[in-house]
Formats: C-alpha cells, sequence, structure tokens
C-alpha cells in the first residue's frame, strides 16, 4: 500500500460525540501545531444539537499558509461509533485512521487501502480513572497525546497549552498531563512513530509566516474586541448561533475592560432582548441619542430587523450590525457557513433602501471593520452591517496580530452641539449644506431654543417638517442616494494582487476571479493552483457594498470573472450586475452552499470545467480574442 | 448637558420657576379630529411639563404608529421626537434612555400601537423597569386604518360598523400591575384635574410609569354602544382626583387631612390622593389588581392611582450604569488603547 506522505501539509479530521468535551481537546491539538509555527486552520463542524449527535473538526495544516477548507482526509480519528462506517469511508486511500479499539473492530470497516491504529481509549481510561465524567472527558486528551507521537508534535507545547488553559487547577493540570502521557507512550510503544504525515519546526513552511507573529483566534472574539475599541456602549442582542459569541465576548471584555474606576459602575450596557425586532429597536434608539450601539445576529434575526433596518436607513440614524451569517432558514442548518445574506441586507426592508456591507475576511479585519463600521454608520448616518460568517466567526483562524493606533478618534461624523448650533448660519436636520448628502444632526438634549426637530420615516421636508408632498420625498430619497454614493469614498476599498506569473498560457482570455469574506482563502489557494496549470486570473477582493469604482474597470479590463461565493443564487453576482450595469454572461458563479466552506478543490474544478464550455460565448462577445 | 438662561417675559403671562410660560411648551397645530380626545391628552403632557417645570430641550418624546403616536408632534415643540415604527417605540425608548440616562423621556402610543403588535414589547419594557413615563391613548379602536375594533376593545362593544366585540377586551393597567409596574395609573383625556398630575408624578417617577389614558376616537368609536366613547366613559367613570406637588415647592397640603393620602416619589415629590370614599391604598399591587377588577365586575372604570411603588429598581440601577450618560463618553472612558491589545495579542499565541 502506498502510504500518503506529506511534511507539513495534511489533513486531519476527528470525528466526536457531541458534548463529551472533544472541541476542547481538539483545540489543543491544533493550538499545539500554531505553536510550532506551522499554519494550521482548525475548523469545528457542529450540528444544531447540545449533547449526543456527530461533530466533527478537521485540522488542516499547509507549509504554504493555505487556511481555506481543503476537502478530502489523509487521517481520520474516529472515537464516534455512530458515524464510524461513512468516517472510514471518507479517508483518501493510503491515509490513516485512528481509533478505539476497546470493542475489536467491525469487520465491514475494514479497508485494505489505510493504515489502522487501535488505541484502547476507553480501557485506559476505566482502568485510570474512577470518576466517569473524567473518564469520559480524558478518552479526547489520550488520544491527542497518541497523535502527538504518531505526527511528532512537540509533546512540551502540549504540556505548556495545559498549564495555561488550567492556570491555578494543579490537579486538571496533572490528570490532563498523565492522559496526554498514556496517549504518547501507548502509540510510540505500539506504531512505527511518526508517520510519513507529520510536522516539522521550520521545515517547508512558507518564509513570510515564519517571520510573522500571527494569532490564533474567531472572528467573533475579534469583531467583539472591535466593538470595545471602537467606542461601543450599548450591545443590544437577542441569541442565535453563530452570533451569540460576539456578544459574550464583548460581555467578557467589557467586564474587564470598561469598569469606571472610581464608582465600580459600567461604562456600556448590555441588554438581552426579547427578540431581534426589540434588539435592533434598541440599537436605533442608542444611535439616536448618541451612543455608539450594535448588535449581532444570523439570517433570522437579520429578517426579523429588516423594518427598523429601513426606519433607520431614513431616519438616518447610526447603527452597527454583525451578521454572523449561516444556512438558512430557521429550521435549516443553522450551524452550517454561508454566505447567503448579502441580498437580504444590502436591500434590507421595503422601500428603496441601500444598506452599507463590511466583508471581512480575517479575524483582523473584523477587528478593523469592527472598529470603523463605528465611524461610518456616524459619518454617513445610516447602518452598517458587517458582513461575517459561521466558518470566520466561530472557528480560530491564523491572523495577523490586532493592532492599535493610540491616536485614533472616533469620528461622531457631522453632530451639531450647542455651540455648533449657535455659530450654524441655518440649521435644517435634512439640508445638504455640503452638498455630499450627508447632512447636520442634533442629540436630544443639547440645546435649550435650537436644533430639536421630530425623526420620523420618509413624509418630511429638508427641515424636518411633516410633509406628504412628493417633491419632498423625491428631494430627499435622491439625497439619500448622493450619500451612498458618498459613501464609495468611505467605506474600505477592494484589494487587488498582481497576477501570479505563469510560463505557458493555455487561454487566450483575460481571466479574474472577484470574491469576498471566507471564500477568499480558498479563492487565493485555487489561482495559485491554476496559474500552475496555465491559466493566471487576476483577483480582486471585495471589501464593502456600495462598491468602489474600481469594480467596474475591473470587469471591464477582463474577458471572463468569476464570482466565487457561498450561496445558491450567485447573490454577489446578482448584486454587482444589479449596481454596476455588468452583462450578466461576464460573470460567472463558482458556488458552494452545501453549508460546509468552499474549497479551492471545488473552485479549480468549476472553473476548469466552465472554461470548457464559456469560451465559445466569451468568443463571440470578444472576436479579439479568438 | 446645558443650562437655560433666566429669561425675560411678559409680566402677564404666568411662569413657572424656569421663566418659561406655557407657551414654550407648544407642539405644532394638531391634525387631528376636532374632538379627538388624543389632543386633550397632548395639552395635558404639555400643561404637566410646564408646571413642572422641566426645560423642554431635556425632554424626549418618542411614539410608535397610530393617531395617538402623532401626538409628540403636537406638544413640545423644543423637544427631540422620534416617531419610530409601529409598536417597536418600547425598544427604542430603552436604548433612548440607556444612551443618556438624564433625560425625561415621555413614551406615547395607542391601544393598537401596545395592546397588539407592541404587547411583546410593552410587557419587557415594564419588566425591565425603563425610567420613563408610557402614556397610551386608549381609544378601542385602530383610529388611523379608520376604525378596526383594537384589542382593548371591551367585550360586547359595537363598533362603528355595527358588529358586536366578541371578545374580552386586554386591560392594560391589569397587565401593568401583574407584571410588576411601579407606577401604574389611569385617567380619561377629559378629566384633566386627574390627568395633568398623574403624568407630572409619572415624570418624576425614577422607573417604568405607565398611564393608560381612556381617550374616545370621536370618528370612529364615539356612538351609541361603544364603551370608549365620551358618554359611556363619563358615566362610568370611578375617579380619585389628584394633585402632585414637585420636590422643589414647599410641601404645605391644603387638603383636609382626613381625605387626602400623601405619597412621596423617590425624587422627593409628593403626589396627593384625594380620597373619596374607599380606603384605597397605593402600594398595594394585589389589592389594586382585585380593585380594578371589581370595578370592571360592575362596569366601572377605576380611574386615578392605582399603584405606586417609589423605589422599585429601575434598568439604570439593575445595569449597574455609571452616572455619566454612556453618549457622552470618549476615548478615555471607551477605548482600552495599544498596551491592551497586545497583551491579548500575547494571549492568542
Ligand atoms: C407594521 C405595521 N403594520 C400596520 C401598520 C398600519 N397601522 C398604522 S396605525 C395602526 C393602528 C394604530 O392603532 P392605535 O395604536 O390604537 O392608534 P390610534 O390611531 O387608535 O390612536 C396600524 C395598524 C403599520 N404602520 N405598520
Ligand atoms: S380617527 Fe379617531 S383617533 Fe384618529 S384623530 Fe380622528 S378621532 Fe382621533
Ligand atoms: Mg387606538
Amino acid at each position: 500500500m502506498k502510504q500518503i506522505k506529506g511534511i507539513n501539509d495534511f489533513m486531519v479530521k476527528f470525528a466526536n460525540v457531541n458534548g463529551t468535551g472533544s472541541a476542547s481537546a481538539n483545540h489543543l491539538f491544533a493550538k499545539a501545531i500554531f505553536r510550532m509555527g506551522i499554519p494550521v486552520s482548525p475548523r469545528n463542524i457542529f450540528p444544531s444539537n447540545i449533547q449526543g449527535l456527530p461533530t466533527w473538526y478537521e485540522v488542516r495544516v499547509s507549509s504554504k499558509g493555505y487556511l481555506g477548507r481543503r476537502g478530502g482526509v489523509d487521517m481520520m480519528v474516529c472515537v464516534n461509533p455512530q458515524s464510524m462506517e461513512k468516517d472510514v469511508a471518507s479517508v483518501a486511500p493510503g491515509g490513516y485512521f485512528l481509533f478505539d479499539n476497546t470493542k475489536p473492530l467491525a469487520q465491514n470497516l475494514k479497508r485494505d487501502d489505510i493504515t489502522y491504529f487501535g488505541v484502547p481509549l476507553t480501557e485506559m481510561c476505566m482502568r485510570e480513572y474512577d470518576n466517569p465524567r473524567l473518564q469520559q472527558l480524558l478518552k479526547n486528551v489520550v488520544y491527542v497525546g497518541a497523535m502527538a507521537a504518531l505526527l511528532d508534535i512537540k509533546f512540551s507545547i502540549l504540556k505548556d497549552l495545559l498549564s495555561d488553559q488550567f492556570k491555578g487547577k494543579e490537579k486538571l493540570i496533572s490528570s490532563n498531563v498523565h492522559a496526554l502521557e498514556m496517549g504518547y507512550q501507548y502509540a510510540t510503544e505500539t506504531f512505527n512513530c511518526p508517520l510519513p504525515i507529520k510536522l516539522q519546526i521550520g521545515g517547508n513552511v512558507a518564509p513570510h509566516i515564519l517571520e510573522s507573529e500571527h494569532i490564533l483566534m474567531n472572528g467573533n472574539t475579534a469583531a467583539a474586541l472591535g466593538a470595545i475599541y471602537g467606542g461601543a456602549t450599548v450591545a443590544a442582542w437577542y441569541p442565535i448561533t453563530p452570533s451569540t459569541s460576539v456578544v459574550d465576548a464583548f460581555a467578557k471584555y467589557a467586564e474587564r475592560m470598561r469598569i469606571d474606576p472610581g464608582s465600580g459602575k459600567k461604562n456600556f450596557a448590555i441588554v438581552q432582548a426579547e427578540d431581534e425586532l426589540a434588539a435592533m429597536g434598541m440599537v436605533v434608539g442608542a444611535g439616536w441619542n448618541g451612543a455608539r450601539a450594535f448588535t449581532a445576529t444570523s439570517g433570522p434575526g437579520l429578517s426579523l430587523m429588516s423594518e427598523f433596518l429601513g426606519l433607520a436607513y431614513f431616519a438616518e440614524v447610526p447603527v452597527v450590525l454583525i451578521d454572523v451569517q449561516r444556512s438558512g432558514p430557521s429550521t435549516g442548518m443553522p450551524t452550517r457557513s454561508q454566505q447567503s445574506d448579502i441580498l437580504a441586507a444590502a436591500y434590507a426592508s421595503h422601500g428603496d433602501t441601500k444598506q452599507v456591507l463590511l466583508f471581512p475576511a480575517t479575524p483582523r479585519e473584523c477587528f478593523d471593520m469592527t472598529v470603523q463600521a463605528f465611524d461610518l454608520a456616524e459619518q454617513l448616518q445610516t447602518p452598517v452591517i458587517m458582513m461575517s460568517d459561521l466558518d470566520l466567526g466561530m472557528n480560530d483562524w491564523m491572523s495577523p496580530p490586532l493592532e492599535w493606533d493610540d491616536n485614533y478618534q472616533m469620528d461622531r461624523g457631522k453632530v451639531l452641539d450647542a455651540d455648533g448650533l449657535d455659530s450654524a448660519e441655518k440649521w435644517g436636520r435634512y439640508l445638504d449644506v455640503d452638498g455630499d448628502g450627508i447632512c447636520y444632526r442634533t442629540l436630544p438634549g443639547a440645546h435649550p431654543e435650537k436644533g430639536a426637530y421630530f425623526t420620523r420615516g420618509s413624509s418630511k421636508n429638508e427641515m424636518a417638517v411633516y410633509s406628504e408632498s412628493g417633491d419632498d420625498y423625491v428631494q430627499n430619497v435622491d439625497r439619500l442616494l448622493r450619500k451612498f454614493e458618498t459613501a464609495k469614498d468611505y467605506v474600505p476599498a477592494p484589494k487587488t494582487h498582481p497576477p501570479i506569473e505563469v510560463k505557458k498560457t493555455k487561454t487566450k482570455l483575460k481571466l479574474a476571479a472577484l470574491f469576498f469574506g471566507t471564500s477568499a482563502s480558498p479563492a487565493y489557494e485555487a489561482v495559485e493552483i491554476l496559474a500552475d496549470r496555465g491559466y493566471p486570473i487576476n483577483t480582486m477582493r471585495i471589501r464593502a457594498f456600495p462598491f468602489h469604482e474600481n469594480l467596474d474597470r475591473f470587469i471591464d479590463d477582463h474577458d471572463l470573472v468569476f464570482v466565487i461565493e457561498q450561496n445558491r443564487d450567485g447573490q454577489m453576482r446578482q448584486l454587482i450586475m444589479n449596481e454596476c450595469q455588468i452583462a450578466p454572461v461576464k460573470l460567472t458563479s463558482v458556488l458552494n452552499y452545501s453549508g460546509t466552506p468552499i474549497t479551492a478543490r471545488a473552485i479549480v474544478r468549476q472553473i476548469l470545467e466552465s472554461l470548457d464550455t464559456k469560451s465559445a460565448d466569451i468568443v463571440s462577445l470578444h472576436p479579439e480574442t479568438a | 448637558m446645558s443650562y437655560i438662561k433666566p429669561k425675560f417675559r411678559h409680566p402677564n403671562l404666568p411662569t413657572n420657576a424656569l421663566g418659561f410660560t406655557v407657551a414654550d411648551y407648544d407642539g405644532a397645530i394638531s391634525t387631528l379630529c376636532a374632538g379627538c380626545g388624543h389632543d386633550s391628552i397632548s395639552a395635558a403632557i404639555q400643561n404637566a411639563c410646564f408646571l413642572s417645570a422641566i426645560p423642554p430641550h431635556r425632554i424626549a418624546k418618542l411614539s410608535g404608529i397610530g393617531c395617538s403616536s402623532k401626538m409628540p408632534t403636537y406638544f413640545l415643540g423644543k423637544s427631540h421626537g422620534f416617531n419610530s415604527v409601529h409598536g417597536r417605540m418600547p425598544s427604542v425608548a430603552t436604548g433612548a434612555s440607556l444612551a443618556n440616562r438624564e433625560l425625561t423621556y415621555i413614551g406615547v402610543s395607542g391601544d393598537g400601537d401596545t395592546a397588539s403588535i407592541g404587547m411583546g414589547q410593552f410587557v419587557h419594557l415594564i419588566r425591565r423597569n425603563v425610567n420613563m413615563a408610557y402614556i397610551v391613548a386608549n381609544n378601542g379602536c385602530y383610529g388611523l386604518t379608520k376604525g378596526q375594533d383594537s384589542a382593548t376593545a371591551d367585550l360586547g362593544s359595537v363598533s362603528k360598523y355595527g358588529s358586536t366585540n366578541p371578545f374580552d377586551g386586554i386591560d392594560l393597567a391589569s397587565l401593568a400591575l401583574l407584571q410588576g409596574a411601579g407606577f401604574v395609573g389611569r385617567s380619561f383625556s377629559g378629566d384633566k384635574e386627574q390627568l395633568e398630575p398623574l403624568i407630572r408624578a409619572a415624570m418624576a417617577h425614577k422607573g417604568f410609569a405607565f398611564i393608560d389614558v381612556v381617550s374616545p376616537c370621536v370618528t370612529f368609536n364615539n356612538h351609541l354602544g361603544s364603551t370608549k366613547s365620551y358618554t359611556e366613559t363619563r358615566e362610568h367613570l370611578d375617579s380619585m382626583p389628584l394633585d402632585f406637588v414637585p420636590m422643589r415647592e414647599e410641601i404645605s397640603t391644603h387638603y383636609d387631612a382626613g381625605t387626602t393620602q400623601g405619597v412621596t416619589l423617590h425624587d422627593g415629590s409628593v403626589i396627593h390622593l384625594h380620597k373619596a370614599s374607599s380606603d384605597y391604598q397605593t402600594d398595594d399591587r394585589n389589592a389594586a389588581m382585585i380593585s380594578v377588577q371589581n370595578a370592571k365586575d360592575e362596569g366601572r372604570i377605576l380611574t386615578g392611582l392605582l399603584y405606586l411603588d417609589p423605589n422599585s429598581q429601575n434598568l439604570d440601577q439593575n445595569l449597574k450604569l455609571a452616572t455619566k450618560p454612556l453618549n457622552e463618553m470618549g476615548k478615555d472612558e471607551l477605548c482600552p488603547g495599544s498596551r491592551v491589545l497586545n497583551s491579548i495579542n500575547e494571549g492568542l499565541r
């Protein structure tokens, strides 16, 4: 049998039962690899359930630093009898399978093209520990110990991580280390360690990664820190996976960093609302009254917030919403990742509305963009929606460290205080004095005589007086559109990368790819693979809506543009077609909407397929390239 | 916050402690139907604010959607207002009050806005004890959408279109009592003597203060057979007159001690209940619920201050909110800086 080989390049998958404490053991495994300085991307693939259903944890190790999901399994660690048949079948030929052999493996689970490692996890733990909870929990740590021997993980790093994790709880540290050692020793004595797939510090790891000081963190925690640093004071929310941990983390940091030293009171307020309508209502109320306020939700919550998002758009109230996308609807696959709220968010609410969207691709960007979202919301006096997703929000990503410029000043936008009102020649809430569509707002309580106005939806004139006149309405919504144009200069510009040099080009078409958020990592990886195969593809990563002018030009400059995203309907493609007057034929969707993150392999396959079938159309559109 | 400068006024116009006349609390001209009960409530709010000498700009007016929710346009033109979305004013008010705990918040809603589409938010607003006065202009119908029955329409009440309501009405005052509101009152839009002091007390109360005001809709619910018409309401009112003495005034009551009962509010103001016949105790929630129910069984509407707990813990207190308004905090209070962030990075390596 030819075994799979690879130094710092492989995929390990853990098959566990939900609620058995496997997640923290698997995290320990991934974090140890990260501490060895080797690029790693762990992914929790979990059911919408608290206990008892199958759950998986994928760990991709990539010397080049590819962080997207790879697909395929080189080694499976299976401690869930429920899913074992499927798990055995999913291992690539030449791969490895570690299992609990306390009970012998059923005949039908035996393959002759993979290598089995039986470790009597249950038996060992029954023998060593008498507390049933420990017996279950430490089983996970035993297999991490065995994996450390098989893959050559530095043992001292694992021990350090356990000491960090259980700081101050010496008994827990020693029982965990004991379990680790038991697994390690068993594997060393029983198997031929290490395997042909293994880790090596330094080794072939890409130099740009060796030189950097990466951190390992999830996007939701980063967004929460962004809210702290961005000066958010009011958070109103309703629990929903995968956004819950944004507010959980905000609460945790706020309790540490936002307590008034003199009084011990809180420089923040968090309200768990009765539903998402109320959560958004509270954010609107706080934003209207001059506090930086935000909420976090996912698809179903976005739907419920839609009416308020419309009001905030027309009433021009700053609002920050962090949408951690998942598969819809409520009873859909709530713990699976997608990028499928694009259109619902971009045009959220009835009437003519367009919302400002941000698309972070890394935890670092989740942090930066959340901070920026608070500035944008106040500068533009409108909702700003940060479009994260489950994959980015809940999984740990290797990311450049978070950075903070102590000279940062919150930009509260055009707000007139008492002095400002006194020195203003003429003030009307909706007078476009500067011609950029952004008017001057005032806050309740600011001035005894001036600046009070009645906030309402759209029935008003420039002086904020009630009006149902068609002319006033048109003037107002046209100004809002002007404001949306202005927003193009405020939001983060797209990122382009210099094309990869291709020696022998197999196509005469000028190809490009557009993508955003978590589609970016696998897209960059796919572009490198395709360059190797003779297809040079220029890339642009979209970071915000409204789209930057560069986007039109970029599309214009190419014959065929792939739009890579994670939903069924090519929502970003539709949004681009709609907003940029692009002929549909020019934009080809590359999609994955199965609930698991898109892979480079899927992108490569779809692009090659479409190049086979699409070139004829393109030739007819661009005769000069034939 | 900013302060009011003393003003010179025509000596003939009565002024309040701030030197304002009642005209300083004017709003825009009402566009409601002539005779609409809501206009009397607007006038009562305006007068209450004048009498209590609250600086107009330190008041924020919030409402949902409906004829009743239009009311804030018609009083306190120097105050900021927010006509939000149907049934969702409670959440907007909650957020606003968290952002700046120093303003006085007046919420105005209708029976449709509160008892149907907004029921969920209303109940949670009470539960959180947000520091605001919440006034429902209760006409038993949807005025703005042309007279459909609302959820507070009484069983057996006849609509303008002739149908008889087969459902029992939701009694918002009972609901507020049950849900633990610290201040519950009921009044009638036509009873200025009672309504004004009630509103003043509600604004002085340091927590959620609810007033259900029966407010006839002259256009859709003021005919024979309607239980919320002017005549019906006047005839069935079981009214307890009130008086309100704000903290700033010397508390010297001119009421006969035998017939009045003074209740001191958290800010030191005193509300005087003129007891008619009953031995009404405003500090007994259970008794209040029974009295309201008994009156209802007799076909009467019990009005006045139904219940008061001057010491209830409001949302700001429960959240241990800093004294300085959140909307006035800047970078120094809010942003932990690069050193802290670097140590967070360290922990993620
Ligand atoms: C979401 C939503 N649904 C329906 C409406 C239409 N609507 C406007 S006012 C109203 C009823 C208002 O009744 P009430 O609160 O009792 O106020 P009133 O007009 O009687 O004072 C309705 C249903 C709306 N504005 N928004
Ligand atoms: S319809 Fe009824 S509630 Fe509305 S303004 Fe007219 S009288 Fe008042
Ligand atoms: Mg009504």
